[in-house]
């Protein structure tokens, strides 16, 4: 039973098994400078910065030996020119720079007035503040919920006084060898969160989390895990409530999700990295008997984003469902989607997808159904929607399917549309402008998921529409 | 005294092929023209084009709206100053709530023009206020104030919310493009009873129609008959009984000749 969190089925290539070369290090030696690069010099550091236990730090130098044996993905989006010696891996908060106020761009601080942000949090999102870089810097636990044993916190500190529940679990939902992207956020992973949800409890508000990108070429590589235990329910939100404010940047996140028998666990994210960040993120829930996870996730911002968010359904009856946005203006391409594999009898899933593709922007939706033999009486539904604004813009459907059970139920549907003229003039003709009416049919097209957020996600997810449909974001 | 809207000499063009042929009427505040002909004539080209819709092109003539040409105007700035067309097949917009979309429109109006003195946004409470009796008038259950606009209506509904829509922004000019068809016998005199509410002093309406059921609730003052593309024929009310009774042929004849 203690086991259960192990996947019956490697759910990813599993990790060569490497031989630790070294075996000890020794942090005297070491000049505690920020440096650009990636190295076994820099894991060591993060590593001993974060004063690990020892199989963490083995864990990131495996992680970092995977990741340059591994070749670079050449599907989905360019990322060919990404450099990887080029980004800071680690800041700590006595090298990092001090940004004022002032140093904010004109545009970013006029998005912020738009957004109506408040002064102190403006100035957090900007990195403004005094807070540690690639931190989770906003935590709001409420007393409440320490009393209910639930165990919010960021990752590192989690590893800190949690050991042997982060132990238990770490990197057995995504092994560090499951993707490229995956061995480098395993090897230089900081900051994230932390949440086990015990047995039976319901954490009624969402829990909440900002990241941010503060430094210019400063890689993002949180991690975050959630357990919820059985018969449990949480919902985590995850985002950013303005465009942040980056050079080019690389955040690539892992986020593994452990559901047991009967829990329920929801996960949004509101993307709205500035036009300029690669973010190829790797995240994947595993559901037990009877549980359920939901993915909410919504793509505004970033150059290219590759995600996938997946769930594994590996206990009878375990129920999976994504609900995706994705919103490529102009420079800009969403590669996302979704993975459903279906692991055990009467499983399942439901994707659905909207995309939007404005100026040039380019949307793909990418997403694969597993079944497999055994798991019968499964049912799926993918459903795709991809709305074009005009004639520049592009969007692809890459739906991958295996199904290797005959009991099954398969849906599938895709639609690309264009915005219709007939639907601009009905809603001119009642006195909205073009750009008015266009913001609305864009709004109605993506409101079945939006209606899934909570109510001042909704809210900003709408102006993020509206700024989006102006031109004026990134 | 200016018109309210002259419609002068007007051609009309879609794709390249000619529709209207010379159209000219004139209509006043707080009068109620109708207009009736066959299937194609050009009805619904003639209301598209006095509401703006891009495709349909003025070759010659011109549209004065309280003595100003429209020809320069969009369909959104035709519709601030006043112009409403409730459409022959009114368009679905998904995921777009009734409520949401009248008050958008109405603070577009406002914003444009400060209707009522007032160029603020109405606030919320006071459009749903607003809203419900106008549902209340045109015996709208509630529950269409938070559906998707014309997602799934039937075709009675549809017209129904239109014309809820021509209460709430109350024009100055009103086009109804076969708002009876596809209205049950009830549901006639509810939307019917509904527009005599909105009709005002001020408010002219042009009314397509089919038929002459219609005309007994809602009385023009003038009928016209467009035949392919041109007004045939004018008259008073009992030309709509005349056309029940004996169909176009005889106009259609009498204009050939
Ligand atoms: N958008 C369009 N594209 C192509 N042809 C059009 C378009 N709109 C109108 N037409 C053509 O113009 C002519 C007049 O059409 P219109 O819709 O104005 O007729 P109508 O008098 O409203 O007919 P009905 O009584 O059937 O509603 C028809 O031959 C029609 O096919
Ligand atoms: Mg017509």
């Amino acid at each position: 039973m203690t086991e259960q969190h192990k996947p019956t089925f490697d759910i990813g290539s599993s990790g060569s098994e490497y031989k630790e070369k070294y075996g000890f290090f020794d942090p005297e030696k070491y000049v505690f400078k920020a440096k650009k690069g990636l190295n076994r010099e820099i894991v060591e550091e993060i590593s001993w910065m974060k004063n690990e236990p020892d199989w963490m730090r083995q864990y990131r130098l495996r992680a970092l030996e995977t990741f340059y044996q591994k070749p670079m993905p050449q599907w989905g989006g360019n990322i060919n020119d990404i450099d990887f010696d080029d980004i800071y891996y680690f800041l700590r908060a006595t090298d990092k720079s001090e940004r004022s106020w002032e140093d904010v761009p004109d545009d970013i601080k006029k998005t912020f007035d738009r957004l109506g942000i408040p002064e102190a949090e403006r100035k957090f999102l900007s990195g403004v503040g005094a807070q540690y870089e690639s931190e989770v810097v906003y935590h709001n636990i409420k007393e409440s919920l320490s009393k209910q044993g639930v165990i919010f916190l960021g990752m590192d500190q989690a590893l800190a006084e949690h050991p042997d529940l982060v132990k238990k679990y770490f990197g057995t939902v995504i092994p560090s060898a499951d993707n490229k992207f995956a061995a480098l956020n395993s090897a230089v992973w900081s900051g994230g969160s932390f949440i086990y949800v015990p047995k039976g409890v319901h954490v009624e508000m969402p829990l909440q989390a900002y990241f941010r990108i503060n430094a210019q070429n400063m890689g993002q590589f949180e991690r975050t895990l959630i357990i919820a235990d059985e018969g449990s329910y949480v919902h985590y939100v995850e985002g950013c409530t303005a465009p942040i404010y980056s050079s080019d940047s690389l955040h690539s996140a892992v986020v593994e999700i452990v559901i047991h028998k009967g829990a329920r666990v929801r996960y949004t994210t509101i993307q709205n990295w500035s036009s300029n960040v690669y973010n190829l993120v790797t995240k994947r829930a595993v559901a037990y008997e009877d549980a359920t996870m939901e993915w909410v996730d919504c793509n505004l911002g970033s150059k290219l984003t590759m995600k996938y968010p997946a769930v594994y359904m590996m206990g009878k009856g375990a129920h999976g469902e994504i609900l995706s946005v994705a919103f490529a203006g102009k420079g800009q391409h969403q590669d996302a989607g979704g993975k459903v594999v279906h692991g055990a009898p009467n499983t399942s899933s439901i994707i659905t997808s909207k995309s939007i593709s404005k100026d040039g922007g380019r949307t793909s939706y990418r997403g694969l159904l597993k079944v497999y033999p055994g798991a019968v009486g499964s049912k799926s539904n993918v459903r795709c929607d991809a709305l074009l604004l005009d004639e520049t813009s592009r969007s692809d459907t890459y739906p991958y399917i295996e199904v290797d059970e005959d009991d099954v139920t398969i849906g599938h549907e895709a639609s690309v549309s264009k915005i219709g003229e007939e639907q601009l003039f009905y809603l001119m003709s009642r006195g909205l402008s073009e750009a008015e009416a266009a913001t609305m049919i864009v709004s109605g097209f993506i409101e079945p998921i939006v209606k899934e957020l909570p109510m001042e996600f909704a809210v900003e997810m709408n102006r993020l529409i509206q700024l989006q449909m102006e031109g004026s974001v990134g | 005294m200016t018109p309210h809207l002259e419609i002068k000499n007007l051609h009309v063009q879609v794709e390249g092929k000619a529709i209207l042929k010379g159209i000219d009427l004139t209509i006043q505040p707080g009068e109620i023209h109708a207009i009736m002909g066959p299937n194609g004539s050009g009805k619904s080209t003639l209301a598209n084009t006095l509401a703006g819709h891009p495709k349909y092109v003025i070759t010659q003539g011109d549209v004065l709206y309280q003595g100003e040409s429209v020809l320069d105007w969009g369909p959104d700035e035709r519709a601030q100053k006043g112009i409403f067309l409730a459409f022959q097949y009114p368009m679905a917009i998904p995921g777009v709530t009734v409520a949401n979309f009248l008050r958008t429109a109405l603070n577009a109006k406002r914003r444009a023009t400060g209707a009522n003195g007032n160029s603020k946004s109405i606030s919320i409470p006071e459009f749903r206020k607003l809203m419900i009796k106008q549902m209340e008038l045109l015996k709208l259950d509630p529950t269409f104030a938070t559906r998707y606009l014309n997602d799934g209506f039937s075709g009675g509904e549809k017209k129904r919310v239109e014309i809820l829509q021509m209460a709430v922004l109350n024009p100055q000019l009103a086009v109804l493009d076969e708002t009876d068809s596809g209205l049950d016998i009830d549901a006639l005199r509810i939307v019917s009873e509904g527009v005599n509410a909105v009709m005002n002093p001020q408010l002219g309406i042009l009314l397509i129609t089919h038929y002459q059921r219609i005309l007994n609730y809602i009385k023009p003052q003038f009928i016209h008959v467009l035949v392919s593309g041109k007004l045939a024929m004018s008259g008073g009310p009992e030309l709509a009984l005349q056309l029940e009774e004996k169909g176009y042929d005889w106009i259609i004849a009498a204009a050939a000749k």
